[in-house]
């Protein structure tokens, strides 16, 4: 008995099929990246600061939470840089330094580790972190004013602003292709169609993100915009507008879909996905706010739990 | 180690691996010096043995230690009794493991043959219960279970697992004569075997009724069997039996059919051996041989901290000797080693909903498991539908956070089964009116 070897008692299933945490954030980011570099194109070395700054600073006030609760340290998931990377592509590029940092704290301390960190947010950290600092210093949010001492090498206009004060007919001069091509000003990573799409087809091909979301979101904005222009096509912009500026492709892809906030089943998502698009056109449309895609994800992330109460019944379940 | 697909748009699928129709004979691999035999133990802890240590057994002799236990092991070899120590599984569940050193020359035991003049089920609780593949005989032969359908497994439930598959495949034959027998002694018409991917063709004259399934895991349990073959879902909480289905496997029908045509009760199991290598080998060996004998004679060299697992990967459980020996139910033993084995993590559930979408009994696995892990059983099983699993764990292998779920859950069934026993206990122990713990 002397040559036992000690042998590990663990317990079934033996294999895993390999997904992990670190993987989920790291590829979400990688799917972000086309549309922050397209912003590095378009605004230069200060997107650079911001960036860096969002996703340091969310790390370390992980990293402070971690400490203070006396929890294991959790930063290298890659969460707390996948949020602060979320929160800066919301962003203005010339977003002052101390708004940054107060943003990352709003989003990783108080949007998500208050909660019980990871997996226990009620709402997508980013999103909420954006919709208190919106609340809280509405010019940082005033893109025609943040960029204003930018020289573009394009009409430098926020397409739903233009759309909210002087109607339709002021955007009449817009290409769809300029706009895909992040040709507008907005979000420092959010105004970069093409690679927001392209960075969302990856990751739902990939199964990190739910189609039935993303989808949804875009089916629920097109309609409802569609809707709203048929019945007044002077006061209202064409759908296609309102897919392609302000939030809309980066809220779809990477904020509705966040895992801890969103629905499991497959109803829910679908209605999840709905609801947020038709609320995001009601608030731009007949809304006090310019862009509702924030305040729209987090009134869905609010009424999530709900939706996942249309469940489909267990196997052998006695009702 | 199967990994998650590159594409991850729908659920993902995996499959059991279909074996060839010619099937080569299984390896026979013998114990070297003794073999032992796990001798179930329910009543008195501390009664006395009927059998003692230096004690003589013949190769097929029913070896029952205590008298008020109707538990037996049936000796796989010719030798003396070792030693009889205690021995704990998976559970809590209790042992007697009782040693036997092989003698040189084998004799068999004839009291089966003497005893049995012409089958019938009373005999075959009495001798078969500890025959290779397990008989669940006695469910058979209690009146109060109903049982009015057989089904007889030609498939594996676990993957990497053709032991069964193999049998039907090579000993279609000798199936065909346990399912006679099995008609004989119970007296139920309604046999299925249940076949995986196997053309229709061949099984004519068999006996029963032949039902392929889906080849995609967990097709193979009983109680999807249950859903997809006869058409009737378990409710939560009961089983297979409670609607009057009894499964066997293939090789416990071969056996049963063996053992009353050879008049001798068959101590040899099939099983399947799957290496580090992913080499899966059919190997036919003594009950009770220890998988050091098995291992040795393949050259596995065993390292620290790897897992030997018996049964199949996705359910089956590992043990923590060399030692441990093929019992009957012994369908496979799959080795792994400590660099592919899975590791757990305590990493809070994110609610991805992985676990949700793959559930084959549509359990919201992500609700349930936070209720585990806070050690709310009841509630869990009350809103939660605990008692819905079918204990596939496919929940753990899809799981983000690598959370342990399946063994949650097993651990909370566990839980709730000790405190109604403990409960239907005290109540009968006592004439007190306790108070009502599911109001």
């Amino acid at each position: 008995m002397l040559d036992q070897k000690k042998l590990i008692v663990s317990h079934a299933p033996f294999w895993h099929n390999g997904s992990r945490i670190t993987n989920r954030s790291y590829h979400t980011m990688l799917a972000a990246l086309p549309a922050v570099l397209a912003g590095l194109y378009y605004y230069g070395i200060p997107v650079l600061g911001v960036v860096c700054l969002s996703v340091a600073t969310a790390m370390l006030w992980e990293l402070a939470i971690n400490l203070v609760t006396k929890r294991p340290v959790t930063i290298g998931d890659g969460n707390a840089a996948l949020i602060g990377l979320l929160l800066a592509m919301l962003l203005p590029a010339t977003m002052p330094w101390w708004a940054v940092i107060t943003g990352t704290f709003i989003a990783v301390v108080v949007g998500k580790q208050i909660f019980g960190g990871i997996g226990s947010n009620a709402f997508n950290p980013a999103a909420l972190a954006v919709a208190i600092m919106m609340i809280s210093w509405k010019d940082l949010f005033n893109f025609d004013g943040m960029l204003l001492n930018y020289d573009f090498d394009f009409a430098a206009i926020y397409p739903l602003a233009l759309a909210k004060h002087f109607g339709s007919a002021s955007l009449e001069s817009l290409r769809m292709g300029d706009l895909l091509m992040g040709k507008q000003i907005g979000g420092l990573g959010a105004t970069f169609g093409l690679g927001l799409i392209a960075g969302g087809i990856y990751l739902m091909l990939r199964g990190f993100i739910r189609w039935e979301i993303s989808l949804t979101f875009l089916v629920g904005v097109y309609a409802t915009a569609l809707l709203f222009n048929l019945i007044d096509p002077e006061r209202f912009v064409s759908p296609g507008i309102h897919i392609l500026s302000g939030y809309t492709l980066i809220g779809a892809f990477f904020l509705a879909t966040d895992d801890s906030s969103s629905p499991v089943n497959g109803i829910p998502m679908l209605l999840y996905g709905i609801v947020g698009g038709i609320m995001t056109v009601l608030i731009r449309n007949i809304g006090a706010y310019i862009d509702g895609v924030i305040l729209a994800i987090l009134v869905i992330n609010l009424v999530n739990p709900l939706l996942d109460k249309i469940r489909p019944q267990a196997l052998g379940k006695v009702s | 180690m199967l990994k998650k697909s590159f594409f991850g748009l729908s659920r993902s699928r995996i499959a059991y691996e279909l074996l060839p129709a010619r099937q080569p004979e299984p390896d026979k691999v013998m114990p070297s010096k003794k073999v032992t035999l796990f001798h179930s133990k329910n009543g008195n802890q501390n009664a006395p043995a009927s059998f003692q240590a230096g004690d003589k057994v013949r190769t097929g002799q029913k070896i029952s230690l205590f008298a008020d236990d109707p538990a037996y092991v049936i000796s796989s070899v010719t030798g003396t009794i070792s030693s009889i120590s205690p021995h704990t599984g998976d559970f809590g569940k209790t042992y007697s493991a009782i040693t036997v050193d092989i003698a040189e020359n084998e004799v068999l035991d004839d009291q089966f043959k003497q005893q049995i003049q012409t089958p019938d089920l009373a005999g075959a609780v009495e001798f078969l219960s500890f025959a290779p593949g397990n008989p669940p005989l006695s469910v058979l032969s209690e009146p109060e279970t109903e049982i009015h359908t057989i089904v007889i497994m030609g498939a594996d439930s676990d993957l990497l697992i053709g032991t069964n598959q193999s049998i039907v495949k090579s000993r279609l034959d000798a199936v065909k004569k346990g399912i006679g027998v099995l008609r004989d002694i119970t007296g139920i018409d309604k046999i299925i075997l249940i076949t995986a991917g196997e053309s229709m063709q061949g099984f004519g004259h068999i006996g029963a009724q032949v039902k392929n399934i889906d080849t995609g895991y967990p097709a193979a349990l009983p109680q999807m069997i249950m859903k997809s073959v006869l058409g009737e879902v378990v409710p939560a909480g009961k089983t297979c039996t409670d609607l009057g289905v009894c499964f066997l496997t293939a090789e416990a029908a071969v056996s049963i059919g063996k053992a009353f045509n050879d008049g001798q009760i068959p101590v040899r199991k099939i099983l399947t051996l799957v290496t580090k290598d992913g080499n899966q080998r059919l190997i036919e060996t003594v009950i009770g041989t220890p998988i050091r004998d098995i291992l040795d004679r393949y050259g596995v060299s065993i390292n620290e901290e790897d897992r030997i697992i018996f049964g199949g990967p996705m359910a089956g459980s590992a043990v923590y000797s060399l030692d441990h020996p093929v019992q009957p139910d012994t369908n496979g033993i799959v080795v792994i080693d400590r660099s592919d084995a899975a590791y757990a993590s305590d990493y809070p559930c994110i609610n991805c909903g992985e676990c949700v979408r793959t559930c084959p009994a549509r359990i919201q696995v992500h609700m349930l498991v936070r209720f585990l892990e806070a050690g709310h059983y009841e509630e869990a099983a009350d809103n939660y539908d605990l008692f819905s699993c079918i204990e596939c764990g496919l929940c753990s292998f899809v799981c983000v956070s690598k959370i342990p779920i399946f063994q949650y859950i097993k651990l909370a069934k566990y839980e709730l089964d000790r405190a109604k026993a403990s409960e239907t206990m005290e109540a009968t122990e006592t004439t007190e009116v306790t108070e009502a713990t599911d109001a």
